[in-house]
């Protein structure tokens, strides 16, 4: 689904990535994990298609097509779906009229009409209540004034609700407790299926006992220097990051 | 010959068609006499120093329409808010249409000045109110020197007005370029509430200027709500002068929506004559082309426990501009008072700006007062956000200004009045609103 091949990127002229490779195919869940400054949420941004950033070398294609020159919301109508590390606060757009228009405009650029109100009430009640979202929450702004946790359910509520191929989550356990994780967690599994694939960027071990990968990647100094499978996230838990360091 | 020297010569005219012998006139005399001295305000006043009239002053117009134009009630249905019933005063080049009007004289007056100033059964609360508390300012003078007609609406103690009254004043074109000066009076007695909805409307490109006075009273225990939609032809300019003056417990809230026009200038003024009172000015101001909007606030705390909320959101684009000069001035007396007031913009292109001067003039040491002014461009990580999702940029940036300007409506009391202005400003935005509000 998504083959990254020598990935270059720098921001004001600061090399982040250098020379990334990753391949993540259909149905599966691999976990990013690597020290601050790594480039893990540049990594996660490039994907969605930040501007700020400058891809200098390198391909990236989903499903074939090369992305690099596709804006954000191209990359989102084939699937690919950002959970935000910081999400934005959209004073004056409820959370509802944001997915409704959000839906409506991928439909659009399918050339579909917009979602019928039954079935846009439906899906939403669906959704919110596998996040464990209370009806009222939905008419609030979108993100103002949420705790950390609210912001990070209202993110995989939008995943929940927008069904994408390519689903990142740019540490999405950051500042949860273990109730808020374990209802994150439990959202994002019902969502994976055959057709679809997810990466999870995480510092901590923690989260992975939830989302369980099927490959665990560490980043360092822009490129991925090793990759295991699940107990690899256990070797870093209890080693620490600095023994990576040593191999490369 | 300029403008000042033929509204001048024009007096006499003027004085042909009305009672000289009243006590009205003697007010009139000494305005007009005022103006005489003033003449009109120029960049050299402090309060004028962003706004320039002298473009508009240009003009030639016409001052007293001498045609009995009408117009067609389904060319302009769609001016008025039409979907809930309403008084309506309306009036067409200056003269009262009563095709199109709906005025009462039941319970309350919702009728014309030109009778309350000649009429004995309004004599009292001509007296009592009429000019008592308009500023002797240029322009205010002026539109006193020329009273005559417009909006009078009268409100006795302990009534509850059931429907909204509209005021609307249409320019036809039929004159090459026209000058209005309405001249309205709102007095609401103790424990009154009313809703007023006020708009000006040219008909056509022909230049249009309007110097409008209006007086509000409430009293203690009243509550007015206003509001003033602003979304007139490019041809046509306003000046809009409100002064209100408010009793103990007492609401009064003024929404101005400012779309349309070429130069709007709106100076706002609440004097708080009581304890206990809530004042509320808000602003939605969304500007194109080389459209110019002034908002100049005053509200004076006269006395302990009172608050204001002043809320002024702007979004200007290509070359237009705006001012926002909120003055909020509390007497020693007037302790405990709150007075918030926030003025926050948004600027879409390189040539256009705003010029925003909060002015705080605090006498008293137990207060809370605060004023913010942002001016700013949209947020990229907001627009980002919102392109991940699907949101497409051109949308998002709507969306995103949408947004910003609904924060003001959510204050506004009657739905289809928040509808229709939800509407006017997806409209100006081009956002389809494919939600609810």
């Amino acid at each position: 689904m998504l083959k990254i091949e020598n990935l270059h990127a720098s921001i004001d002229d600061k090399a982040i990535l250098k020379g990334l490779n990753i391949e993540v195919k259909a149905g599966e869940v691999h976990a990013i994990m690597g020290p601050n400054g790594a480039g893990k949420s540049t990594l996660a941004n490039i994907i969605a298609g930040k501007d700020d950033y400058e891809v200098t070398d390198g391909t990236i294609e989903l499903n074939g097509e090369d992305i690099r020159e596709l804006a954000p919301e191209e990359r989102a109508h084939n699937g690919v779906f950002l959970s935000f590390q910081y999400p934005v606060e959209i004073p004056g757009v409820s959370v509802t009229n944001f997915i409704k228009t959000a839906i409506n405009q991928t439909r659009k650029a399918k050339g579909l009409e917009d979602m019928p109100a039954k079935d846009m009430l439906r899906m939403i009640r669906e959704k919110s209540e596998l996040l464990e979202i209370d009806r009222k929450f939905l008419s609030r702004s979108l993100n103002e004034g949420f705790s950390g946790g609210e912001k990070k359910r209202n993110e995989i509520f939008q995943m929940a609700m927008l069904e994408p191929k390519l689903a990142i989550l740019d540490e999405t356990d950051s500042g949860l407790d273990i109730d808020a994780l374990r209802i994150v967690a439990n959202g994002v599994n019902k969502l994976k299926s055959k057709d679809n694939a997810v990466i999870v960027i995480t510092h901590y071990q923690r989260l992975l006992e939830y989302i369980v990968p099927d490959f665990v990647h560490v980043l360092h100094d822009g490129k991925i220097v090793k990759t295991g499978d699940a107990s690899l996230a256990l070797e870093l838990e209890a080693k620490g990051y600095d023994w990576i360091k040593e191999l490369v | 010959m300029e403008l000042k020297d033929k509204l001048l010569s024009s007096y006499v005219a003027f004085e042909n068609d009305i009672d000289t012998n009243s006590d009205i006139h003697e007010i009139r005399s000494e305005a007009f006499k005022n103006f005489e001295d003033l003449g009109f305000p120029t960049k050299k006043l402090e309060a004028w120093k962003y706004t320039s009239l002298n473009a508009v002053l240009k003009q030639d117009y016409s001052l007293f329409p001498n045609k009995g134009n009408s117009i067609q009630l389904s060319d302009v249905q769609k001016y008025f808010i039409h979907d809930i019933d309403t008084y309506k005063l309306v009036f067409i080049d200056g003269k009262y249409s009563s095709f199109l009007s709906e005025s009462t004289h039941d319970t309350f007056d919702v009728c014309l000045m030109s009778a309350a100033l000649t009429k004995p059964k309004y004599k009292a609360v001509i007296e009592n109110y009429f000019n008592k508390i308009a500023k002797k300012d240029n322009l205010t003078s002026l539109n006193t020197a020329f009273a005559s007609e417009g909006a009078y609406i009268y409100i006795p103690r302990n009534v509850e007005v059931e429907k909204p009254i509209q005021i609307i004043n249409f320019t036809t074109g039929s004159e090459a370029a026209i000058m209005m000066q309405p001249r309205n009076l709102i007095v609401v007695e103790q424990n009154a509430h009313v809703q007023i909805i006020e708009r000006h409307q040219s008909l056509t490109s022909n230049p249009v200027l309007t110097n409008a006075v209006t007086e509000v009273f409430a009293a203690k225990d009243a509550t007015v709500d206003i509001y003033k939609i602003q979304n007139d032809d490019i041809s046509a300019s306003l000046v809009d002068n409100s002064y209100i003056e408010q009793k103990s417990n007492s609401v009064v809230s003024v929404h101005t929506f400012s779309f349309g026009g070429n130069i709007t200038r709106n100076n706002l003024n609440f004097y708080q004559r009581g304890e206990h009172i809530d004042s509320i000015l808000k602003g939605i101001t969304i500007l194109e082309g080389k459209q110019h909007v002034d908002h100049h606030t005053l509200v004076h705390h006269i006395e302990p426990n009172c608050e204001s909320h002043q809320d002024y959101k702007g979004i200007y684009d290509e070359r237009s501009t705006g001012v926002f000069n909120g003055k909020v001035v509390v007497d020693k007396e007037a302790q405990k008072t709150n007075a918030y007031q926030k003025s926050n913009n948004v600027l879409l292109s390189d040539k256009a700006t705003i010029n925003a001067k909060p002015q705080l003039e605090i006498f008293a040491d137990d207060v809370k007062c605060s004023h913010g002014c942002t001016i700013g461009q949209l947020d990229d990580d907001a627009l980002f956000y919102m392109q991940q999702r699907g949101i497409p940029e051109k949308e998002g940036r709507a969306l995103l200004m949408f947004a910003f300007a609904n924060t003001v409506l959510e204050s506004v009391k009657i739905p289809e009045v928040k509808l229709r202005i939800a509407k006017l400003i997806a409209n100006k935005l081009n956002v389809k609103i494919g939600f609810d509000l």
